[in-house]
């Protein structure tokens, strides 16, 4: 809805006001809402790293010169310095780079599972909350059977049958996070559906699916998207997770879980081969979370 | 009453029967050849085999009845407590898991108790310090919990406490020492998971009018954050360590092969990696049904913590 | 004794939020002796309640005492320490919080929570405290005390929790109770009970009672002194009498005139329409809903029993009780938002009851509702414009410019600037989102408008300003109106026909002038002498 041609021959059409009104088109709205927040450093830094991750996974190239399967036996096992920033793992290979290259193995996983489980997730509360009844209580019933099976777990059933790799493991790492979502989603839409103003619309003649478009879904989703950024962070914990125990791609793909993992035998005498990489995803989920909460904060 | 408890405990019993339904669908019926995974967990090639021999496997297997045979018969063994025979291991599953649940039984039971004891000393301290600077470093700690991946924090862990101060041993299952650091490893998450819901319960229950009226009495700070906030604060907690168990079961996972200890966790870690599914099955099975009965327990423990809640609806 | 308990001189309060400054309370002096009953009277943003709690000790982190003094029984509270204030609390200062559904700790039993002030008070546990909890609940007038010391607040109903709060106040043997808002969150003749009692015990212990309100006509029924507060300063300051009589201050003048109690009544219109037929009406409606079971009560709840009425076009029917009596289920059911489980619905000469929402949405044209939360009634995603006009765009009645040209007229009907437009609900007062609200039901061009509570939300002098603008409204475009109430004051004001409602019957029907000067039921006699701000005018 163009609102700003409408509102132009509002004003020419209106007497001269003694104070002229701002128009401001609903872009603006919002980036009057998030400028502010980019004076705070935190927000800041936490945003830069996520860019950063997200570049990784994109454009790696631009970001190392090294090439990330390269092995050089005679570096190997070095410890930081200013050529190789991680140090070198057990082959000589710059740590810096295959962490770089892993981001895009990881952020890849990550984004698919968060993709598979906001169309389950969301899908299924928002049906659940606006439908009610019957269907609500059915949809609920397999929210909480889910929910028994812990994600680990349920994530490792998936990977026995349908095989190792970063797809299953995204997969399988999705269909944990469904409840959560769904449940989330649920709530918000339940809240919303009460609210006076819903209920005004519905008495000015909208359908159900006006309402549900117009009214319930811009104002529910706040908290869902907040869950979402949250839940990346958590999807990448999850699939490093399983790329750890040994589920991922196969080396010698570098995803985060796997380097971590294969540091751990070098640990007494090459602790930053594990420790590092870590170091890094804590980092990058770390600015995930703070993002979201500053989001969920400012939204109150 | 008693009816209500009927309720629950059937409902319990529904969501574990769907439970174990799903994971029996995942593990049998979605892989493309079940048949070959199985003979490969046991050690066997598909190919090297005739088809009298394959026969012979599939009638082992109990892979020649139908679905709902197979399902049936699986199911009645599963509530004797039959969980079949491990394909690589050839030993009863539940003879594993009563070797090794006692180890993951220790570990989890001291994480837990870590977690609650760090998470509400944390989120207490938080709400009572009233100097900005330390309250809002406390505020941001949970958060920095969520984001360590509990492998590389045990990794870490090891390296400065085993490694370099050689306080624990670094592996191992033997001894009260050896469980130290897999259950504080274990024990973050969760506290930060508690730590991060009762502070924002301080933060919204100190909005509350009747802490207006607690402080118009004449009580001090301390005395109110005691007596009124805390119990208030701290509800959701008890429905949140229900929740937390299925996130407990997962990082023993994880622990328990960093740490080489010879729990279930590691167990299941062994099970997927040679596609054993009769364990896997079991595993799961087992882990979903302490879920549904630790849930179960905080259900009916609820209503004496928060007298709002009764079993029988009242009219308004 | 001479010196006067709180002594107030020149104080100024102020907030400190994002580096911005904001007086909450300026140059203010007043003085409170002993066993004199006080009212601050102010509306939202007056001032008074920063100054309960500068009193109190209670002010928030961001705010302080800026300049002046406030001395508290010969403390200075400028100057005083944590400890000093503290010890004032409970024991020569106590509280009887605003909204007692809220202001008493739910994990905690009643005589605990009581207990927990008279230890205070004595320093120390002692052993007669159990006794002292069971005469304090009886002297409050709670009945079964010994029961009530048992049970959790949400077993007890408003009026008793609101009684809990005053013993919890009196426990500590104050000198002086600061009453915040008594009269907001309960009905009206609880609330008349309730403050009665509390102005016989605050009598006989010689206390004083410091009242803050926004009810003006609640004030000088019962207060010695009242002071009248705007934006933060003090505008007037004298007995009810003189008040009543001869107002110094135009903002005094001003919410008086906005006083239901007070303000002029509008003379009855004449009405030959006993030719025209009703617009709406009920025959006999009965509503029973079904509760879940549980063993020993009843299932079925009676909100409504054999409720008949008409609403004829161009007047007002004023439905009015007080909570739990039925009137919103009645609104509901006009509205086909439920169904009545006897009796028929008629708009007009159509028999409405039993229409599916895919029949009746043709008739959401000729009947609108405006509901009773401002705050809540507007979508905050959709501008003014947007709220507005939705109910055409969901028609598919306009579009384009003739949209545009409907919107301006609305606003303007409704006396909001055209520049409103384009503003977020979140931007406006609440009178002037309710003021939307309206533009919004008559967007359509209804011939019934049913208002729930359309004014029990906002200030006393906005509320006013709203019902000028319905009566307005009626006499220009010929709608009429159905409105629910509980405030029988605001009711006389506006209404042509008056229905009241207890527990789901029909106490008494009749216009405006019989009901009110001869009412023949004595739950409507209550109701009446429970208007705030009669005795005076009654005695003089």
């Amino acid at each position: 809805m163009n609102t700003d041609t409408r509102l132009s021959s509002l004003s020419a059409a209106a007497p001269p006001m003694v104070s002229p009104w701002r128009r401001r088109g609903r872009l603006q709205r919002v980036a009057s809402a998030v400028l502010p927040l980019l004076r705070r450093p935190g927000f800041s830094l936490a945003l830069l790293i996520v860019l950063f991750a997200l570049a990784s996974a994109l454009v790696p190239q631009l970001l190392s010169s090294f090439d990330p399967y390269a092995t050089s036996p005679a570096d190997k096992l070095t410890a930081p310095n200013l050529l190789h920033w991680f140090g070198t793992d057990e082959v000589g290979r710059d740590l810096y780079t295959r962490v770089v290259y892993g981001s895009s193995l990881s952020v890849q996983a990550a984004l698919l599972a968060v993709g598979i489980a906001l169309v389950g997730g969301l899908g299924f509360g928002v049906l659940s909350g606006f439908a009610g009844g019957r269907i609500d209580a059915v949809i609920m019933r397999i929210v909480d059977v889910l929910l028994a099976l812990p994600g680990l777990l349920l994530a490792l059933a998936i990977v026995t049958a349908i095989g190792f790799g970063t797809v299953p493991v995204a997969i399988a790492v999705g269909v944990g996070i469904i409840p959560g979502f769904a449940r989330t989603t649920r709530a918000e839409v339940l809240r919303v559906k009460t609210l006076p103003y819903v209920e005004a619309a519905r008495l000015g003649g909208a359908s159900w699916g006006r309402t549900l478009l117009r009214h319930v879904l811009p104002n529910a989703w706040g908290p869902v998207a907040v869950l979402a950024t949250l839940d990346f962070g958590a999807a990448i914990l999850a699939t490093a997770g399983l790329s750890f125990l040994g589920f991922g791609a196969a080396p010698p793909a570098a995803e985060w879980g796997t380097l971590i993992a294969n540091g751990r035998h070098f640990l007494i005498t090459a602790p930053w081969v594990s420790l590092l990489p870590g170091l890094f995803v804590v980092a990058v989920v770390f600015s995930l979370n703070h993002i979201a909460r500053t989001f969920e904060e400012n939204s109150r | 009453m008693n009816r209500y408890l009927i309720g629950r405990v059937g409902q319990a019993l529904l969501v574990l029967w769907g439970a174990y339904s799903i994971t029996y669908f995942i593990l049998y019926l979605l892989p493309g050849d079940t048949l070959s995974i199985m003979l490969s967990a046991s050690g066997m090639e598909v190919d090297s085999l005739s088809p009298q021999e394959l026969a012979k496997a599939q009638a082992y297997y109990g892979l020649d009845k139908g679905v709902f045979e197979q399902y049936f018969s699986l199911l009645w063994n599963a509530l004797h407590g039959d969980f079949g025979q491990s394909l690589s291991l050839n030993r009863p599953v539940n003879e594993l898991l009563l070797q090794r649940l006692p180890q993951t039984l220790a570990l989890a039971g001291l994480a837990i108790v870590l977690s609650l004891i760090g998470g509400i000393g944390l989120a207490y301290l938080t709400a009572y310090t009233q100097w900005r600077p330390l309250k809002v470093a406390l505020s941001r700690l949970p958060s920095l919990g969520f984001s360590v991946p509990v492998f590389w924090l045990g990794l870490l862990l090891i390296q400065v406490f085993a490694f370099s101060l050689g306080w624990f041993p670094a592996t191992g299952s033997r001894g009260f020492d050896s469980l130290i650091l897999p259950a504080v490893t274990l024990a973050i998450p969760s506290a930060a998971v508690y730590a991060q819901v009762l502070q924002r319960g301080f933060q919204g229950v100190w909005q509350e009018p009747y802490i207006a009226t607690a402080y118009a009495k004449g009580l001090n700070r301390s005395q109110v954050q005691a007596r009124h906030a805390f119990k208030n604060a701290a509800l959701p907690i008890l429905t949140l360590i229900g929740l937390q168990v299925g996130n407990t079961v997962s990082g023993a996972v994880l622990v328990e092969t960093i740490f080489a200890r010879n729990g279930v966790g590691r167990l299941a870690q062994e099970a997927v990696l040679r596609q054993d599914i009769p364990v896997v099955l079991a595993i799961v099975a087992v882990s979903a049904a302490a879920f549904v009965l630790v849930n179960l327990i905080v259900d009916l423990l609820y209503p004496y913590l928060d007298p709002r809640i009764a079993h029988t609806p009242k009219v308004s | 004794m001479s010196s006067p308990l709180i002594d107030i001189r020149q104080l100024a309060v102020s907030y400190r939020s994002a580096g911005q400054v904001t007086e909450a309370v300026k140059n203010l002096s007043l003085s409170v002796a002993q066993g004199e009953t006080v009212a601050i009277v102010g509306e939202s943003g007056s001032g008074k309640s920063t100054l309960a709690n500068a009193i109190l000790g209670l002010l928030p982190e961001r705010a302080a005492i800026t300049a002046g003094e406030l001395h508290v029984e010969g403390v200075n509270f400028g100057q005083a320490s944590e400890w000093q204030k503290r010890n004032l609390r409970g024991r020569t200062i106590g509280l009887v919080p605003q909204d007692p559904m809220v202001s008493l700790n739910p994990t905690l039993r009643i005589g605990r929570q009581i207990g927990e002030a008279l230890i205070l008070a004595h320093g120390r546990r002692y052993a007669g405290v159990d006794a002292d909890i069971v005469e304090l609940l009886e002297q409050v007038g709670l009945d079964k005390p010994v029961l009530r010391a048992r049970q959790y607040p949400h077993e007890l109903s408003g009026g008793m929790r609101q009684r809990v709060l005053i013993a919890i106040a009196l426990a500590g043997n104050p000198r002086l109770i600061i009453a915040d808002e008594p009269t907001s969150a309960l009905d009206v003749t609880v609330q008349r009970k309730i403050l009665d009692h509390l102005q016989q015990l605050v009598a006989q212990r010689g206390i004083s009672l410091l009242i803050i309100t926004h009810d003006l006509g609640m004030a000088t029924d019962r207060a010695d002194r009242i002071v009248v507060m705007k934006q933060g300063e003090l505008v007037e300051e004298s007995t009810p009498r003189q008040i009543l009589q001869a107002p110094q201050h135009d903002y005094t003048r001003a919410l008086l005139a906005a006083a239901p109690a007070f303000g002029t009544r509008r003379k009855p219109r004449q009405h030959d329409d006993a030719k025209r037929p009703p617009i709406l009406s009920l025959h006999n409606v009965g509503k029973v809903f079904t509760l879940p079971k549980v063993k020993g009560e009843d299932n079925h709840f009676t909100a409504l029993q054999n409720l008949s009425l008409q609403v004829y076009p161009g007047q007002t029917l004023a439905i009015v009780g007080e909570s739990g009596s039925g009137k919103s289920t009645a609104l509901r059911i006009a509205l086909g938002l439920e169904k009545p489980s006897q009796g028929r619905v008629q708009f007009e000469q159509q028999d409405i009851t039993h229409l599916s929402w895919r029949e009746f949405r043709p008739l959401r044209q000729r009947i609108q509702l405006v509901q009773q939360n401002p705050f809540a009634a507007l979508d905050p995603r959709f501008s003014i414009f947007d709220s507005i006009v939705e109910p055409l765009v969901s028609f598919g009645l306009l579009k384009g410019e003739a949209l545009e040209q409907a919107a301006r007229e609305l606003i303007t009907r409704v006396h909001l600037p055209v520049s409103y437009l384009d503003r977020l609900p979140r931007e406006l007062s609440g009178g002037q989102r309710q003021r939307v609200a309206i533009a919004r039901a008559l967007a359509l061009k209804p011939d019934l408008l049913l208002l729930d509570e359309p004014v029990s939300a906002l200030d006393v002098s906005v509320q006013a300003q709203i019902l000028d603008l319905l009566l307005e409204l009626q006499r220009e475009l010929g709608i009429a109106y159905v409105l629910v109430s509980h405030d029988l004051a605001v009711v006389a004001n506006v209404a042509d026909q008056v229905l009241v409602l207890r527990n789901g019957r029909v106490v008494e029907q009749g216009s405006v002038q019989e009901v009110f000067e001869h009412p023949a039921e004595d739950y409507t006699r209550e109701l009446i002498a429970a208007i705030p701000g009669q005795r005076l005018a009654l005695a003089s």
